[in-house]
């Protein structure tokens, strides 16, 4: 008698398996088909030499990642990536910090002003490129004419506080942005610092209004100032929300492709100063058709990016707050 | 506000001072900094409509003398736009739509069902996520050359039409109606099936919404993919497009910029007129972490 209703519970159970299978067979068919087996099967790759227009590929092991560790180019690659997510990170994180804390103020036009922070994210990259190659253009580009005419400003402001006494502060002459390998870097953090950070301030904005006010008014009775209740209330409070932004930001930033592609129309840079992973990983792999090569070197790509979400890990759960 | 009203005359003027200069930054930061974030549009708009002479200025001059719209139609017929906005527009379009199927079925079984191995399949759902799609690019490629897939509408919608991050979305969303409301349908022999189409889509509109329109915007935009998946300009897209319009005009900015200037337009537009949802949406994903 009491076996009937475990017995029916257990039936009703795989009923239910069955049918909840039915509802994942599309999403885990797509997925299988190209997340969970190339996932796989890049690392099967990587042990081969795998040329794509060649019938027979031979097994090699472990050489292609030894001769990676020993190919510059690809050295090169990995620290220009590094020296990319080193400045563009921190820049953007800090910059969207400081744009959220201001915008949550009481404050006319909030809408209009957050608007125009955003915009810049939903634009396809490849179009915003378009638009900053031209801006970065040696002679008739944006931002060497507005450098040019802040510097004569700079000057004439100088020239008129020594009451004509300094004449040339500042010299300016024309930046040639997209030439120079020293600017590479520096130009595409520009661009992705300009592009993202709206994203940020609005997930920032969003883990701002969870900061109960009271907390705020009660520093505020205790006569703390604004810049004290900033270091000891709101960062501390939000840090979830910057421990989830700097994963997303880190990882994306190692994913650098398609703003030196477009920037530099199909080239890395001058002397291949952009030349990234990604960037490595598409000229092995479509360019050269070495795909076995091109598979190691998005292998440790991925191990790279795998140590970073690992460390963020570890650290969030010393210094993060997950509740108040 | 009420310890300030107690305050004598002489301090009371220092604070109002103080308080208007804070004010005063506050504004001036944020409205530079806006015109900063602008700046590259209206230069772009800018450059669209200049003839060739204001194009090669050297000092900077935000309004072109007469308008030459004409740049746009040149830009347009100068490539296959038409061919492109198409085949952009078919793209995002079906790739949303089978998306939005997909991933309510999955994120309904996960939100909602109990069954052998949940856990384990949430889990490695969710990995996918970790793992940059590059890493999947090559062996995704040799699969679709074995497919014969290449340069076909299949390679560009059919690994696109599931994501991870919607399924979780939508399973976040599903689970915060009341269960109550599921097991009341189901006595009085609501099939599951019936419920996830007449109760919990209905309900579900602002996280439908949002993750529509992120896929819409995320397909148009995508570009590695389609740039390795296309050799024929009739199945190109509009990112990759106008990377080879660039190679054929070279340096004329003026066409240039109005052609970038068309290949964001759509999703521009798009997002002026659902902001709201759009930035909610992002609020949203941000939140939980």
């Amino acid at each position: 008698m009491l076996r009937i209703p475990a017995e029916m519970k257990r039936k009703k159970y795989w009923k239910e398996t069955l049918e909840a299978y039915l509802y994942l067979l599309p999403a885990f068919a797509i997925l299988g088909m190209f997340s969970f087996y190339p996932v796989i099967k890049s690392i099967i790759i990587s042990f081969y030499d795998w040329h794509l227009l060649r019938k027979e590929q031979y097994f090699v092991g472990l050489e292609n990642y030894q001769r990676l560790l020993n190919d510059k180019n690809f050295l090169m690659a990995i620290s220009n990536t590094f020296r990319y997510v080193v400045g563009f990170v921190p820049i953007s994180i800090c910059l969207a910090l400081i744009i959220a804390v201001l915008l949550n103020n009481k404050i006319k036009g909030r809408g209009v002003l957050r608007l125009a922070y955003f915009l810049p994210w939903v634009t396809s990259s490849v179009a915003i490129s378009m638009v900053w190659r031209w801006i970065y253009n040696q002679h008739y580009g944006l931002l060497n004419m507005a450098l040019a005419s802040i510097a004569g400003f700079v000057n004439k402001v100088v020239e008129l506080v020594t009451l004509g006494g300094v004449a040339q502060v500042w010299e300016f002459s024309n930046i040639n942005w997209l030439m120079e390998p020293r600017w590479t870097i520096i130009n595409i953090v520009i661009i992705s610092v300009w592009k993202s950070i709206g994203y940020y301030v609005v997930i920032f904005l969003a883990g701002l209004q969870n900061v109960p006010s009271e907390l705020y008014e009660a520093a505020e009775v205790d006569g703390a100032s604004r810049w004290q209740s900033f270091w000891k209330i709101t960062l501390p409070l939000i840090s979830p929300t910057t421990f989830f932004i700097s994963i997303i930001a880190i990882i994306g930033a190692f994913k650098l492709f398609t703003e030196i592609y477009v920037l530099y129309t199909g080239n890395p840079g001058p002397l291949s100063s952009g030349l990234t992973i990604v960037y490595y990983v598409y000229r092995n792999a479509f360019e050269r058709y070495r795909m076995g090569y091109a598979s190691a070197a998005a292998y440790i790509l991925f191990a790279i990016i795998f140590v970073f979400t690992l460390i963020q890990m570890y650290a969030s759960r010393r210094r993060v707050h997950y509740d108040f | 506000m009420a310890r300030t009203e107690m305050l004598p005359e002489n301090q009371m003027w220092r604070y109002r001072l103080s308080h208007f200069t804070k004010r005063f930054f506050l504004y001036a930061v944020l409205i530079a900094g806006a015109l900063i974030m602008i700046a590259p549009f209206v230069w772009m708009l800018s450059s669209s409509l200049k003839a060739p002479h204001e194009i090669s200025l050297k000092y900077i001059k935000w309004l072109p003398e007469t308008p030459q719209w004409q740049n746009y139609k040149i830009a347009w017929e100068a490539a296959p736009f038409s061919t492109y906005f198409r085949n952009s527009f078919f793209i995002a379009a079906v790739c949303m739509l089978i998306e939005v199927v997909f991933s309510s079925l999955a994120a309904y079984a996960f939100a909602k069902m109990n069954f052998f191995g949940k856990n384990v399949l949430f889990v490695l759902f969710l990995g996918t996520m970790m793992i940059p799609g590059e890493v999947m690019l090559i062996p995704n490629y040799i699969t679709m050359v074995n497919f014969g897939w290449i340069d076909t509408y299949y390679a560009l919608i059919i690994p696109w039409t599931v994501s991870v991050f919607s399924i979780f979305l939508l399973r976040q969303f599903f689970m915060s109606i009341p269960h109550e409301l599921f097991e009341a349908a189901l006595l009085d022999g609501c099939g599951k099936f019936k419920y996830l189409i007449t109760v919990m889509l209905p309900l579900s509109k602002p996280a439908l919404a949002t993750v529509m329109l992120f896929k819409f915007i995320g397909s148009w935009n995508a570009f590695l993919w389609v740039l390795i998946m296309t050799n024929t300009p009739s199945m190109r897209t509009i990112p990759v497009g106008l990377t080879y319009f660039v190679s054929d005009v070279g340096a004329q900015y003026n066409y240039l910029m109005a052609a970038s200037t068309f290949a964001m337009a759509p999703i521009l537009i798009l997002f002026l007129l659902l902001q709201k949802q759009f930035i909610q949406g992002i609020a949203r994903t941000g939140l939980k972490g």
